[in-house]
This record gives C-alpha cells, sequence and structure tokens, in this order.
C-alpha cells in the first residue's frame, strides 16, 4: 500500500458540536482561587453554564452571569453604571483579588466596550479588572482559557531581567496544583528551575515575566496567550510537543533542556519505564483504529500519543488548528506515524458532523472521540465512543498520567459484548 | 443588568426546540454562534436519547457579523431538506440572532420555494419570553400553520369521530416525567372508553395534524405549554378544553368530572362516579395509606412547595386535602400565570412566593424551617445545605428525574408515586419517636454544619451535650430557639436550666 508521507489537511463548514468558550470559568475559577468570573451574556450563556457544570452550579461557585436585559441591548441602561452596580455587589459579597469580565457573543455584537470600561471601573472600586472575550462567535471550547491567559499575561509583574542568571522558564496553561508540580519537579530533576506558572493559584502571586524570559506552553490550545508573551511581553516562546503521553512529556522536557544546553538525564529510561507500566493497556489499542470528530484542541497531541500506542489513526478534526503553535507536535505525529508503519491521519479544521458520521459509518472505527451530543446515537448504532469532555477534565500531563489518558480510551474498548 | 447564579427556567429558543424535537420528522435549524446547540446534549444526555437529535445550527460567526448571513440560513436549510428529508423546518431564533435583526422571515420564504419541507420561522423573542411561554407560542404556531392550510374557511365543516375522543396536547421532550404521564393518561383514556385522536406534539407526525378538530375534546394536562393551542382550537373550531391537572385523588377526580360534563353537552350520557370510586378506593393505594395509621405522624408537619405552576400548585393541594401536611408556603417561578396560582391555593395556603430567584427561595425555606421540601433541583440542594429533606416535583431537573422505572405523576399510578415521594421525604413515623426518646442514632459529638458556628453565647459543657443528642433535623433549630431564648433574657451562658426553660417557653 502507497503510504502518504505528509500530513493532509482540509478544511470543512465549520458545522460542529462543541462547548461553547465560556465554560473555562468552570475550571479557571477553581485554579484561581482568588478569582470571580462575571460572565457578561444573556439567558443562554447562563443555561449553557448550569446545565454543563452540573453540581459545580450548587456550590456557591466564584462565577456569575451578568445577564443582559432587553434594556442593556436598546442602551436604555448605562453599561458602565450596571457593571459598576453589580462589580460593587460581589466585592461586598466576595471580595476577590479580581474581576474576570467574560464577553460573550452579545456583548461583541452591541460592542459593548468592556476593554474600555474596565480600566476606569477599576480604579473606582479598586479591584483589577481582567477583560476577556471568549464568544462562541470567534472561539471553540477550550479557546475560552487561551482568551483568559492572553488577558492575565499582561498582568504579570515586569522586573528587569538580570544579566548574570540564564533567563527564567515561565510555562503557561493552567492545570490542577498536582500535574503542576509533578511536571516542575520533573524538570527540576533535569536542573531546570521553573520560575513560574501563569496562571498561578493566586491572582496575587502571578509570575515576574521579564523581557527575554523563556515561557513554553503545556497545552495545544494557547495560541493567543504565545503570541501575546512573544509580542507584548517580549519573551521566547520554546516551541515543543506537548507533555501529553510519555513521548510527548519526554520530547517536551528534552525540547526544553536543549534551550539551556542541558543533557537530559535518565529520560530515555523514564519514558521506557512508563510505556512498561501501560503494557496490559497497549494490549487492548494495539492495531485498533481511532476517529476523532474534534471539539478541544487536544486532539492532535492524543492523536500523536495514540499512535505511539500501536493505534491506527483515521481522522482528526479539530476546530482550529495553529500549525505554527503546534509545529512541533503536528512534526512528532508525522514522525510518530511513520515510525509506526501507520497511515497518516487527515486532519479537519472547522470540521461538519454531518459529513462527519457518513465518514464513521464508511470507516467503521474501533472508537470514536465525540461530545456528549453524538455519543448516545452512535452508541446506539453499536459505535463505541469516548466523550472528549472527559479529556480536558481528567489529569493527562506528564509521565504519571499516561495511564490516565489510556484508561479513558480503553474503557469502552474493555466493554465486553453484554448478554441478557 | 441582572446579577444571576441560577435560572429556573432556559431561554427561549430552549422551548421552542423542546416542541420542535417532539415532533416526528421535524428539524429545527438554529441561527446561533458555535456552542449554542448544548440542547443536543441534554436531549442526548437527559433523554438518553437513541437517535440524534434533529436540531442543527446555522453558525453565526464573524463572517456573519461583517456581511450578514446571506445564502448561509437558507443553504443550511435546503442542505437539510435534501439530507433528512423532513416534512417541516423550524428556524429558530437565539439571543444572538434577535439583535442582528436579520431578516429571517424572508431567508424562510426564500428557502421554502426550493425545499420539500415546509419552512417556519418561531415566533419569540429572546427577551420577551422564556423557554415554556416560547415551547406554548411555537406548539401554537404549528398547529394554527397546519390547520390554515386546510381549514381556509371560518366555519369549516367538521367531521366529528364517532366514538368520543380527545386530543392530548403539551407534553414534550425534556418535560419533567412527561413520558410516564402520558402511558398514564392513555391508559386512563382507554379505561374511560375515549378514544385518543392525537397526541401533540409527542411523536406525532404534522401531516396528521389536520386531524385535530375531529376530537371531541382537547386536554391540556400542563399549563405551561398547550394553553395557547387549546384557546385557539376553542376559538376556531369550537373545541371545548379541559386544563385541570389531574395530579392527586382530588384532582383527578375532578379531571374525570369535567371530561364527563363535557361529554354531556355532546350528548353523551355517562357516568364516571363508579369509575372513580373504584380507582380511587381499590386500585389506588394512596388514599387508603393517607388513611392508615401510620400517616398520622404527618399530620401537622410542615412542608413548603416551589416549581413550576402546574406541579407546585397540584402538589400543595395534595400536601394539604389529601395528607394533613400545613403548606407553609408555596410559590411559582411561573410569573406570567402568577394570578391562576395564586387564584388555586390562596384558600389554603396564606403565604404564595412568585418569583425566580433563588437566593430569595433560599433564604425562605431557611426562615420557615420546614419538615420538608418539594421543590425542583434547586430546592434539593438547599435542602442539603441546610439539612431538610426534599422530594423533586417539578423541573429543572437532573438525570435522575428522567428514571426507566414507571414513574407517571399523573394519574391513579401517579398517586402511588407521589404519596411514597411525601412519606419518604419525612423521617419516617416511629423512627422519629425513637430519635427523640434516644437521642438519636449518633450521639457523640461532632463537627457542627456551618449554621451552628455562627452565634456569640456560649453553651455549657453539659448543655453541649444535650444538643448533641437531639436528632440532627431538628438540632439546628433547637439551638437557634434557645439561643434566641438566652438573648431575650440577657443570659451569657447556656446551661442545662436554660435549655429547658427554653423549650418550656416555647411551648406555652
Amino acid at each position: 500500500m502507497l503510504q502518504a508521507k505528509e500530513l493532509n489537511f482540509e478544511c470543512e463548514t465549520g458545522n460542529y458540536h462543541t462547548f461553547c468558550p465560556i465554560s473555562c470559568v468552570s475550571w479557571l475559577y477553581q485554579k484561581i482561587e482568588d478569582s470571580f468570573f462575571l460572565v457578561i451574556g444573556t439567558k443562554t450563556c447562563g443555561y449553557f453554564l448550569q446545565n454543563a457544570m452540573g453540581v459545580m452550579i450548587f456550590s456557591e461557585p466564584r462565577y456569575a452571569m451578568a445577564e443582559l436585559e432587553e434594556g442593556d441591548i436598546s442602551a436604555q441602561l448605562n453599561d458602565y453604571q450596571e457593571l459598576k452596580r453589580l462589580c460593587l455587589e460581589i466585592k461586598k459579597d466576595r471580595n476577590p483579588s479580581v474581576i474576570f469580565w467574560i464577553g460573550t457573543c452579545t456583548t461583541e455584537i452591541i460592542k459593548m466596550d468592556l476593554e474600555g470600561i474596565a480600566p476606569k471601573l477599576e480604579t473606582e472600586i479598586n479591584i483589577p479588572i481582567v477583560v476577556a472575550r471568549a464568544n462562541g462567535l470567534d472561539y471553540a471550547f477550550t479557546q475560552g482559557e487561551d482568551t483568559v491567559l492572553a488577558a492575565l499575561a499582561q498582568r504579570c509583574p515586569k522586573p528587569k531581567a538580570s544579566e548574570l542568571e540564564s533567563p527564567p522558564l515561565i510555562i503557561f496553561g493552567s492545570l490542577p496544583e498536582s500535574t503542576c508540580n509533578q511536571l516542575t519537579l520533573e524538570l527540576e530533576h533535569q536542573g531546570i528551575k521553573v520560575s513560574g506558572w501563569l496562571p498561578s493559584q493566586k491572582y496575587t502571586q502571578l509570575p515576574d515575566i521579564p523581557e527575554g524570559a523563556y515561557v513554553v506552553g503545556v497545552n495545544p490550545f494557547l495560541s493567543r496567550t504565545a503570541t501575546t508573551l512573544m509580542r507584548r511581553r517580549k519573551a521566547k516562546l520554546i516551541s515543543a510537543p506537548f507533555p501529553i503521553g510519555p513521548d510527548g512529556t519526554r520530547a517536551w522536557i528534552e525540547k526544553i533542556c536543549s534551550i539551556y544546553n542541558i543533557e537530559p538525564k535518565n529520560l530515555m529510561e523514564r519514558e521506557q519505564k512508563i510505556w512498561d507500566s501501560l503494557s496490559s493497556e497497549l494490549e487492548i489499542v494495539r492495531g485498533k483504529s481511532v476517529f476523532f470528530m474534534g471539539d478541544n484542541l487536544l486532539e492532535i497531541s492524543i492523536a500523536r500519543f495514540l499512535a505511539s500506542c500501536g493505534m491506527h489513526v483515521y481522522e482528526v478534526g479539530i476546530p482550529y488548528m495553529d500549525k505554527r503553535y503546534q509545529s512541533a507536535e503536528l512534526k512528532l505525529l508525522q514522525e510518530t506515524c511513520l515510525k509506526q508503519n501507520t497511515n497518516l491521519p487527515r486532519i479537519v479544521e472547522k470540521p461538519d458532523n454531518y459529513n462527519q458520521i457518513n465518514r464513521i459509518y464508511d470507516l467503521k472505527p474501533d472508537l470514536v472521540i465525540t461530545g456528549m451530543a453524538h455519543a448516545n446515537p452512535l452508541e446506539a448504532r453499536n459505535i463505541n465512543t469516548k466523550w472528549s469532555v472527559e479529556f480536558t477534565f481528567a489529569q493527562i500531563h506528564g509521565f504519571s498520567n499516561a495511564l490516565e489518558i489510556l484508561k479513558l480510551v480503553t474503557r469502552p474498548l474493555k466493554r465486553e459484548m453484554l448478554t441478557y | 443588568m441582572k446579577l444571576a447564579y441560577w435560572m429556573y427556567t432556559g431561554p427561549a429558543h430552549i422551548g421552542t426546540l423542546r416542541i420542535a424535537s417532539s415532533f416526528k420528522n421535524v428539524h429545527a435549524i438554529m441561527h446561533a454562534p458555535l456552542g449554542d446547540d448544548y440542547f443536543n446534549v441534554m436531549q442526548s444526555m437527559l433523554e438518553r436519547e437513541q437517535n440524534f437529535t434533529p436540531v442543527t445550527a446555522s453558525i453565526v460567526d464573524r463572517h456573519v457579523l461583517a456581511q450578514g448571513s446571506k445564502d448561509k440560513v437558507i443553504n443550511n436549510i435546503t442542505r437539510k431538506d435534501k439530507e433528512e428529508n423532513p416534512d417541516l423546518v423550524i428556524v429558530t431564533p437565539t439571543c444572538t440572532s434577535s439583535i442582528l435583526q436579520e431578516d429571517l422571515a424572508n431567508f424562510v420564504t426564500r428557502a421554502s420555494y426550493s425545499s420539500n419541507a415546509d419552512v417556519l420561522l418561531a415566533d419569540v423573542n429572546h427577551y420577551r419570553v422564556n423557554e415554556l411561554q416560547a415551547a406554548d407560542r411555537t406548539l401554537e404556531q404549528v398547529i394554527k400553520f397546519y390547520l390554515e392550510k386546510v381549514y381556509t374557511e371560518p366555519n369549516s365543516h367538521i367531521k366529528k369521530t364517532k366514538k368520543p375522543s380527545v386530543n392530548i396536547i403539551g407534553g414534550c421532550t425534556l418535560g419533567f416525567h412527561n413520558q410516564h404521564d402520558l402511558i398514564e393518561l392513555k391508559k386512563i383514556f382507554k379505561e374511560l372508553n375515549i378514544n385518543i385522536n392525537l397526541i401533540i406534539p409527542e411523536g406525532t407526525s404534522v401531516n396528521e395534524l389536520q386531524k385535530l378538530p375531529e376530537a371531541w375534546f382537547n386536554f391540556v394536562p400542563y399549563r405551561e405549554t398547550g394553553l395557547r393551542t387549546a384557546r385557539y382550537l376553542n376559538n376556531q373550531f369550537n373545541m371545548p378544553y379541559l386544563d385541570i391537572t389531574p395530579m392527586g385523588l382530588q384532582q383527578t377526580a375532578q379531571c374525570l368530572r369535567q371530561i364527563q360534563e363535557i361529554l354531556k353537552t355532546n350528548q353523551l350520557d355517562i357516568d364516571f362516579e363508579p369509575y372513580i370510586k373504584h380507582q380511587t378506593h381499590s386500585i389506588s393505594q394512596a388514599a387508603w395509606f393517607a388513611r392508615s395509621v401510620d400517616c398520622q405522624n404527618l399530620i401537622g408537619k410542615k412542608a413548603i412547595v416551589f416549581g413550576d405552576a402546574t406541579h407546585a400548585a397540584a402538589f400543595a393541594k395534595i400536601l394539604h386535602y389529601e395528607m394533613g401536611i400545613e403548606v407553609a408556603w408555596a410559590g411559582t417561578y411561573c410569573s406570567h400565570d402568577a394570578e391562576w396560582f395564586k387564584k388555586e391555593i390562596s384558600h389554603f395556603c396564606k403565604d404564595i412566593v412568585i418569583t425566580d430567584d433563588y437566593n430569595l427561595i433560599a433564604s425562605l425555606i431557611a426562615q420557615s424551617e420546614p419538615d420538608a421540601i418539594f421543590g425542583t433541583q434547586m430546592e434539593r440542594h438547599i435542602g442539603k445545605r441546610l439539612n431538610i429533606p426534599c422530594g423533586v416535583i417539578s423541573s429543572p431537573v437532573h438525570i435522575q428525574n428522567f428514571p426507566l422505572s414507571y414513574k407517571p405523576f399523573l394519574g391513579y399510578e401517579g398517586s402511588n408515586q407521589i404519596a411514597d415521594l411525601i412519606y419518604n421525604s419525612f423521617t419516617l413515623g416511629m423512627e422519629d419517636h425513637l430519635l427523640e426518646i434516644f437521642g438519636g442514632h449518633d450521639n457523640f459529638p461532632q463537627a457542627e454544619p456551618e449554621l451552628l458556628k455562627s452565634s456569640s453565647i456560649i453553651w455549657n459543657k453539659n448543655a453541649s451535650e444535650e444538643l448533641n443528642k437531639i436528632p440532627r433535623f431538628i438540632r439546628n433549630k433547637i439551638k437557634r430557639k434557645t439561643e434566641e431564648f438566652a438573648k431575650a433574657n440577657n443570659f451569657s451562658e447556656i446551661t442545662l436550666e436554660t435549655m429547658y426553660a427554653a423549650k418550656e417557653s416555647n411551648s406555652s
């Protein structure tokens, strides 16, 4: 069989199911402990958050809707006065160190000048206000975090670069605290000091980013943040595959080491040990095929990891493909497929779910990674599925979490044919 | 702007989608940005639907903002027409499209030229109506559209069915126990020898809608969806309708008697009384259960009720009339139906609350300290926080409110379910006594809930040990009342004597 040597990129209609990017507040408010997220939008936004976040909504979360009413839309009410009233209420009840304003489709369309209002109100009520436009007109799901972190990058303190030491390393991307610690330790083992994470656990502890600092991303959906760090903060971006799967984690660490001119120690052994520990799960996935419908931008990295595990990847749907920010990851995907001697997947940007389902019927993959809108109907047609959302919320980064990813993938495959 | 943490009803387009996706072979196209198709997730997860939800989005993105939708909506309609061959496509505006002010009606007209399907634009305004009102309107709109196609003359002659027959109007997807209720209603009508002409929208094809006027009367089980349609049919086709929800024994009987009256005006002499009597006393267990000694413990217990208008009103009546439970207050978030709600329950319930602010409901519950709450998922969580049991009786709901087993709320089997739900929500009778006598299952000191920590008054050792012996579910109340008593009498420390004195003063 003739094997394509280059990745094949396509773009469809963009008619696909994904979460609205405002969903990022659900994990970011938990990550940034002294924050409050105010989503300025309509009942539609509120309904989505309420239903998508399930139980979290009942635990007095530090987020709320500023629900726009007809008077706001027709400008009978004054945006500034209204926002001031709500933010004072939040200040009184919760006293946060920072209020994030999440702009939505509606604030875009009525052109509410959030970036203009925020600095004035900030000085008036004496709380930092960070504006992020995480709307469904421009972004999908996890890209919401990207807009928030890009805005947050501007708020990091800016010291003079010290001339003695080598430039500091800042990692960007919101991960659970334990995963941050694991990755920080991996780098420390190689003699690399992580000088800070964006975001930090508290707004008041944002890392210093001097000019010339090195920055590296942990997630594939952070291209705006990367751009902001490079252009506005004059940081240097380390372009590496993402630390997802043992292969990705090794490549990520290697790349950072190479920047600091450090010869990585015991890295290959460390990776091999992880692979060895995965052997029982690997047996299940080897030779099986997988189809990504695409909704959270983690697709390339997970596809690459699954290809390393010996799976055949038919198609990688993805909402948005930044070939520059993901270049190292794409290269690793290509190398992995060639090394494993499996077909290179087609990468479909802005997929069309209807067309994809027809392709799924034709290809009959062993596993479809998809959103919840399609999972049950596909299962009813005897096609194994895994909810893609779980990859966003599970801990999947670093060496020790590789098993987590595989467990998600093997769960539907392990299920024996049920008999009654 | 309004600061909102939680909403009892969804946005308008959800109502329209619930109606559209309930009909057979109707497809909805939302004019919406990416991510607004969350309805599909709910349908697929909550209802565990095996089919793909017949809803797609015509995506509003930057290009649409800059240049308008142009042919995008039309292309999406005609594409869906070819792919799925639906009978009807409903174009659904959202909050976003309603401020874009694109001429969706024009798109719909143009698309209808090139598609086999009928195409309608849902006539709902995001900023004026909520999910339930929108569902009500959309249903009326669809019915009107199909009937006006056929019955062009004002007094078209309609052939009624030979045997008495009914249309059941309003049960739809994502409704609270709607599927089970429908089965129960079908059963009742069958036993009463009344044919079911059509059930709309659930599972019905729009091609059958012209049969609607052939029924003898219309039945609207839930006030929130279907009333507009019933009124329209009444105005245009002189069809009587019935909007008494057969929830609870008393209301089921009322409902059946009303049906009897309607049938009598059609010269059908029937008597449902033997049926009602037989069902109430022999088939349903609820009447006997309420009479049985075990339920004596429920008499005088205090409950609060909150939910949509249909369920909250019906439940308040059941608690009051059928179980002898005091309804401290009852309320609904259906403010558009407040008048009806007040009229229904004001003669036995003093305080009526009309609000969609869950914070207000939470503080009212905390103030009135009921023995049990009957409300939505939100009230269940409020109850959890305050350590008060809660039975869920109304949307908004979670996946556990879509049970696999047969759990109707309507009719005679519904009465059984409701009786179980009410009884299980209170602490069981004998257990209640034993807890009081022996000081509870758990009379070891334990971490105090938040509420208990707040006060400034000191409890001495004996008194706090005594307090810990009090069953957990009333401990808060006793603690608060004792402290109030101590404050009123200027005691800085609470001793055993203070506690007993407080108890005496409270009971006198």
